[in-house]
């Protein structure tokens, strides 16, 4: 198969969700290597709108099907309609956003295609003779493997969100063309039928660049409110060890860990969590953490950046309070 | 109600990791391998759904080592029927295609109602086989469910997005990757530990199971090549003097030299 990089654009609500133009850019750098083209596929109505957005980050040709029913995640059409694409743009190299709507798609695709897919990578590189290699943090984070797809084609791989770099190009609109769903709606057995969100519209952890976390050091649930007060002033998101999600203080959707959500933003700061591998497994690769804790010997210490050695209950209100002067 | 659950051997979370001469392989000496946490969510949904309907077959798989059945153990005491074990100790770190593929052998051949899986395999944590073997056997898939029900061959299944839950509607016989949260998986009792002994694990080889030689070796589509030990952080900075001054100097860390606020 060909030189050609093709992106699943993820769409929510009618929105282009930040990963895909993360995807984009990563695939903007192979495509270039390979010497091919960017081709992206977006689904559901009003998606040819993103053309220029596309274009400005690099993609040479946005495919879309704009049929209203697949305006909200429909997994069989979705990864039909990609893995066809795969083969109408002779695509070498598939990347999807692993977030939970690419995590539930690709491997399909890669199925359909019969090929090798890497899940969930950190770091990509394609050489010139079309191989595909990545770097994924495996057993919780406590390795890196270096994966490499030499042969199949295309090769498939998963983005993790947060960690590749948005790249403007300066291009012009994609070039855009519209392709049917590969799969017909009377044939579709799954489907999303509606989304529930929390009442309070929050920043989920998995989407946000600053993250504040309490642990079992906040010593009750009606404390959470000490952390939203830091976080608030960061336009950061609120997450949890499990711990306290365990005790019912916070929703599981709060997690982060081994059993709860994969983060890596630009700023973790943990307030009374003492550290344990599942909770690492996490949230290591954030780029700056900073561990609040009252016990020097807590092990969150050795993998953050940054230490206080105290009582949350004082440290989190002035460093609030700090962050809020900052801003004014 | 036929249910078919896959099971994964790994070793256990707690595991020191530590990487062989070949750069790539675990040092196996001294870990313990578990059946996957996510499995046992599969386990106890299946049982579950066999005891609300009063009737059926809980029917476990596993494609691994022959050390795996001790992980098929597990199941069986915890209530499960039958076990097929798909032998070969290549399977752990076999393509996902490959791995779906000799779970879809057994499927074929015993058309469950439903297959229930882990939403990830941990240590390789690929999330892979749920959407491949919905693939494999052009069967709907949901990966990742928190909550499900049943009702009249049809299910609803709630997974946790990004800021929201997706609901999902479909229809069986479906391949679902099992959360956790979805229910407390039980403990064998001693009874049924007792009862396990006496059942048999079929054993099978992965030719048994269409697999070519060749795609558990030399004709792998995906190759491990290292597996790197991050670099170790230096250790945190700890901040000193008063908590005032600690909390100026963090600020300012993060804005002027990280940049990050
Ligand atoms: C299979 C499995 C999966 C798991 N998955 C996850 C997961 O996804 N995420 C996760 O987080 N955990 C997970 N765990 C649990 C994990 O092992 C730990 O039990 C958990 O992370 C501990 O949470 P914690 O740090 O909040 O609590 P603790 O370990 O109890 O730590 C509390 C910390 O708060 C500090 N503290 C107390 N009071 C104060 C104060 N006033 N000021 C400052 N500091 C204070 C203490 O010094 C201590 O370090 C998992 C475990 C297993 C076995
Ligand atoms: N070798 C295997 N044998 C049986 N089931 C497996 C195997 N590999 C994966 N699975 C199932 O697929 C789920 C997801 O695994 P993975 O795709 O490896 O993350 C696991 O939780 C198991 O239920």
């Amino acid at each position: 198969m060909g030189a050609n990089v093709l992106v699943f654009a993820e769409r929510r609500e009618g929105s282009l969700k930040r990963p895909a133009l993360e995807a984009l850019s990563a695939a903007r750098s192979a495509a270039d290597i390979l010497g091919g083209s960017v081709v992206v596929l977006a689904l559901g109505s009003g998606a040819a709108a993103h053309a220029e957005e596309l274009g400005k980050h690099g993609a040479d040709r946005l495919l879309t099907a704009e049929a209203p029913w697949l305006d909200m995640y429909v997994p069989e059409a979705y990864a039909a309609t990609l893995a066809a694409a795969a083969g109408d743009v002779d695509a070498g190299l598939v990347l999807v956003p692993a977030t939970s709507m690419g995590k539930d798609m690709a491997p399909r695709v890669a199925a359909a295609l019969k090929t090798g897919m890497l899940s969930d990578v950190t770091d990509l590189e394609a050489s010139a003779d079309g191989t595909l290699r990545c770097t994924r943090p495996v057993f919780s984070g406590k390795a890196n493997a270096i994966v490499a797809i030499p042969a199949a084609r295309p090769a498939v791989a998963s983005l993790r969100p947060n960690v590749f770099p948005v790249k403007e190009t300066g291009g012009g609109a994609a070039e855009t063309g519209s392709v049917e769903p590969a799969l017909a709606e009377d044939k579709v057995r799954v489907r999303a039928v509606r989304l529930e969100k929390p009442a309070e519209a929050e920043l989920d952890v998995a989407e946000a660049s600053v993250i504040v976390s309490g642990g079992r050091g906040i010593k009750g649930a009606e404390n959470f409110k000490l952390i939203r007060e830091l976080a608030e002033p960061l336009g950061a998101a609120v997450g949890a060890s499990r711990a306290v999600v365990d005790a019912g203080w916070i929703a599981h959707s709060h997690q982060v860990g081994q059993t709860g959500k994969v983060v890596s933003p630009n700023l973790y700061i943990a307030c009374g969590i003492s550290g344990a591998i599942q909770h690492l497994a996490g949230m290591s690769s954030s780029k700056v953490i900073v561990a609040i804790n009252k016990d020097p010997e807590a092990p969150i210490f050795k993998i953050a950046d940054y230490g206080i050695v105290g009582d949350l209950f004082e440290v989190v209100p002035k460093l609030a309070e700090a962050v809020r002067n900052l801003n004014s | 109600m036929k249910i078919l659950v896959g099971l994964k051997h790994v070793p256990d979370t707690e595991t020191k990791v530590k990487v062989a001469d070949d750069g790539v392989s675990l040092v196996e000496a001294g870990i313990k391998f578990v059946m996957s946490p996510y499995d046992e969510y599969a386990v106890e949904e299946a049982l579950k759904l066999k005891e609300a309907a009063g009737e059926g077959e809980v029917l476990l798989v596993c494609a691994g080592p022959e050390s795996a059945t001790a992980t098929l153990r597990q199941g069986l005491a915890m209530g499960a029927d039958r076990a097929v074990l798909i032998q070969d100790p290549r399977f752990d770190r076999a393509d996902g295609l490959v791995r779906a593929s000799a779970l879809a052998s057994v499927a074929t051949q015993e058309s469950p109602d439903l297959v229930l899986l882990g939403k990830q395999g941990v240590g390789t944590d690929e999330s892979q086989t749920v959407p491949m073997l919905g693939e494999l056997l052009d069967l709907p898939h949901v990966s990742a469910v928190g909550t499900l029900e049943i009702v009249d061959g049809r299910f609803t299944a709630h997974r946790e997005i990004e800021g929201a839950v997706e609901v999902m509607e479909g229809s069986l016989p479906a391949i679902l990757g099992c959360e956790k949260g979805l229910n407390e998986p039980r403990y064998a009792s001693l009874k049924g530990i007792m009862q396990a002994k006496k059942k048999t694990i079929d054993v099978r080889s992965a030719a048994d199971a269409g697999i070519e030689d060749g795609a558990l070796g030399e004709g792998k589509m995906v190759v491990w090549e290292k597996l790197d030990l991050p670099a170790p952080r230096s250790g945190a900075r700890i901040l000193e003097g008063e908590i005032d001054d600690q909390v100026v100097e963090l600020v300012r860390c993060l804005r002027e030299e990280e940049k990050v606020i």
